[in-house]
């Protein structure tokens, strides 16, 4: 084995300037290989952060919400969600996985701003302020934080103030009293802006509003809906903030109230159901075991309950890390292609340039398998150098790149980051692209190597 | 021991009826064409004819790096025709050494590591190998340039640390192809004498196949070939 690494170590030298340009391409190919895979490692990450922080990790819902409840979500109560809150809080299993766990309430209406005669239909979200807040501490991977707190816009104790979109609060004309920035005029209304649906609108507003106690200073919209009896229903919402949405829909028509609000406004006078329970864990990897946890649980008590994570609620991340993972595959396949063709080439000049060495140490007593793994053992080499120097080169350029200040605007959301490679905890990409590189390069070595080991000792030692 | 193995012992290679044909761009050449005689054991023997006539071949086929298309061949009491290819890898390592005409030493290795390469293949001990390297290069006058690669070393040089390496294993058998071929006349002249001496000092059986008369001179058998037949053998008194 000495004398092979050896006389493979000497060869590589002595080809200079071809073992470089080899070892370059190999090189090359693993820091490409090593950046984009901490680049998607970090953009999957910081997604999949940003969907915890928002929706959890785990939604439980009343069966047959997911496919149909959308329609109707009032149709898809959870009745004593209180109770089924406290089953999943002392179960001693799910104790230890869960970070928080609260209620919360989905909704579609009109939202309106009277004041300046404006109306669009929203998609709301009836929350627990409080455990929203502790929700938007969750940060597994430890990324550097950009959203900002929902304390003390929104808070248990203001049981009207809310957060909506900033597209929505263009549509509504509160630009002004929300302070936000390039924002168009809305246009005049055809007529006065007392149409007969408008003051029908605001005439109830008015008369189901006696109770609200007005926020001071905070612009005030009202907002109507079918309760779970299909009554129409308004309540108002004093707007605290304007945040902006990843997607633009979602930006136009984003509502976050206060869970009694948005019980209020779906149930009038009903029982105050939840739509579903959201459950943020300390840790993503816990998701399967709390899932099915839950399933049992509820198997067991009867209640006709189901459970969905994230990624279901929002197939969107799943498309991301799908495509994300074809990007990869595809410049892995390119590098890949391009060290096979590199190695075979150089591994072949070579075996051209040492056909009458080969033929010399066959005749002295060398077996065919033994000037195969010669030459194996080189391509092995030229593997272990190559993709060395690339991990190497690849975990400078990723601290470089760490250190100089990018950001970007990830898929989904509406402020910049600061643009990171993921250079922690990244063990199994660094073995893969090592171990995948010498491995291909001693795979490539093959194939020369078989042509060398297949030669006749003759013909060899002829050979000028 | 019977009459025929103690006459087979006292032979190095026999051939019987050997023919060797291979096909040159289409054409059919027959270079050793039904070749039979025996070799007889720790002798100086040169193989000797014209350009083209098979000494070559038939060296190639002494050496168990050729095969022949028909007829039997004995190397140190083995039919080689019946080993394997792995078999007469083993087989080449452990009894034949060559000398070529062009040294063809590995460039990347040391003359000492040239010389210690055979002892490697056999997996001798990492004593014993450093000993015998060492008394091999001492006995070709090499132990200065243990060290040197061969781009580093003369002609004759190149061709002591060959025949170092050659011998280092105690071969029982040692095959040069025109090993003087591309030297100076002095530097074949000190290069014959240092086989010879060897070659008496370890009582190896030397084959050559040449054309320089120096080395012919010293021949204790001669085996003329012309036309792929052998023609005429002469034998020195022992």
């Amino acid at each position: 084995m000495t004398l092979l690494l050896k006389i493979a170590s000497r060869n590589i030298l002595r080809n200079g300037r071809r073992s470089l340009m080899t070892v370059l391409a190999i090189a090359v190919g693993a820091s490409a290989m090593l950046l984009f895979g901490e680049y998607i490692a970090f953009m999957i990450l910081g997604l999949q952060t940003t969907m915890v922080q928002r929706i959890g990790h785990l939604t439980v819902s009343k069966q047959g919400y997911f496919e149909l409840g959308s329609g109707n979500p009032a149709a898809y109560g959870i009745s004593h969600y209180r109770d089924v809150m406290k089953l999943i809080e002392d179960d001693p299993v799910l104790k230890r996985m869960v970070n928080v766990v609260t209620p919360n309430v989905t909704l579609y209406g009109i939202a309106g701003n009277f004041d300046v005669d404006a109306s669009k239909t929203f998609f709301g979200s009836g929350v627990v302020p409080s455990d929203r807040e502790r929700m938007r501490q969750w940060n597994e991977y430890r990324f550097e934080r950009t959203r900002p707190a929902l304390a003390p816009v929104m808070s248990d104790a203001e049981p009207a103030r809310g957060v909506i979109g900033v597209g929505l609060a263009r549509i509504l004309g509160l630009c002004r009293p929300l302070e936000l920035g390039d924002c168009p005029d809305l246009p005049k209304p055809a007529q006065d802006g007392t149409g007969p649906a408008v003051r029908d609108f605001k005439e109830l507003a008015q008369r189901d509003l006696p109770g609200n106690r007005p926020a001071r200073g905070l612009p005030r919209i009202d907002l109507l809906a079918a309760t779970a009896g299909g009554a129409p229903n308004v309540v108002s919402l004093y707007v605290a903030r304007a945040e902006p949405q990843g997607v633009k829909e979602l930006d136009d028509s984003y509502v976050v109230m206060p869970l009694a609000l948005a019980q209020q406004l779906l149930y009038g006078r009903g029982e105050h159901k939840a739509v579903g329970i959201v459950l943020q864990l300390h840790r993503s990897e816990d998701i399967p075991a709390a899932r099915a946890r839950l399933a049992s649980l509820f198997r067991q008590h009867g209640l006709g309950l189901e459970v969905h994570d994230f990624t279901e609620l929002q197939p969107v991340y799943k498309q991301i890390i799908g495509m994300m993972s074809a990007i990869f595959s595809f410049i892995a396949a390119i590098m890949g292609v391009i060290v096979l063709f590199t190695v075979v080439n150089t591994m072949s000049m070579s075996v051209m340039e040492r056909v009458n060495e080969i033929g010399t140490t066959r005749a002295l007593g060398v077996r065919r398998a033994g000037i195969r793994r010669q030459f194996v053992a080189e391509g092995l080499l030229l593997g272990v150098l190559g993709a060395s120097a690339g991990l190497l080169a690849g975990a400078a350029l990723a601290y470089l790149v760490n250190r100089a200040g990018l950001t970007w605007t990830p898929p989904m959301q509406a402020r910049p980051v600061p643009l990171r490679l993921l250079s922690s905890g990244m063990q199994t990409l660094v073995i893969s692209v090592w171990l995948g590189l010498v491995g291909l390069a001693t795979l490539a070595a093959l194939i020369p190597a078989n042509r060398a080991a297949r030669m006749q000792v003759v013909d060899a030692l002829r050979h000028v | 021991m019977t009459d025929k193995e103690s006459a087979g012992a006292a032979q190095v290679a026999r051939l019987r009826e050997v023919v060797k044909t291979y096909d040159d761009e289409g054409l059919r050449v027959t270079a050793v064409n039904g070749m039979t005689f025996d070799i007889p054991r720790q002798r100086f023997a040169m193989i000797v004819g014209p350009s083209g006539s098979g000494k070559t071949t038939l060296l190639n086929l002494l050496g168990c790096i050729d095969t022949p298309s028909s007829g039997r061949i004995e190397v140190c009491g083995e039919d080689v025709a019946a080993l394997s290819d792995d078999a007469l890898s083993d087989f080449r390592s452990r009894h034949i050494g060559f000398i070529f005409q062009n040294f063809n030493l590995v460039p990347v290795l040391s003359a000492y590591e040239n010389v210690e390469y055979p002892l490697l293949l056999l997996g001798t001990g990492a004593d014993e190998r450093r000993d015998r390297t060492e008394a091999m290069l001492e006995s070709v006058g090499l132990t200065a340039q243990r060290d040197h690669r061969p781009n580093q070393l003369s002609g004759g040089q190149k061709q002591r640390v060959a025949i170092a390496r050659a011998l280092v294993k105690g071969p029982e058998l040692v095959l040069a192809d025109e090993p003087t071929a591309n030297l100076d006349s002095h530097t074949g002249a000190a290069i014959i004498e240092l086989m010879r001496g060897i070659q008496h000092e370890r009582a190896a059986t030397f084959i050559f196949s040449t054309h320089d008369p120096q080395l012919i001179s010293h021949a204790e058998e001669t085996y003329t070939i012309r036309d792929g037949k052998l023609v005429e053998h002469r034998s020195e008194a022992a």
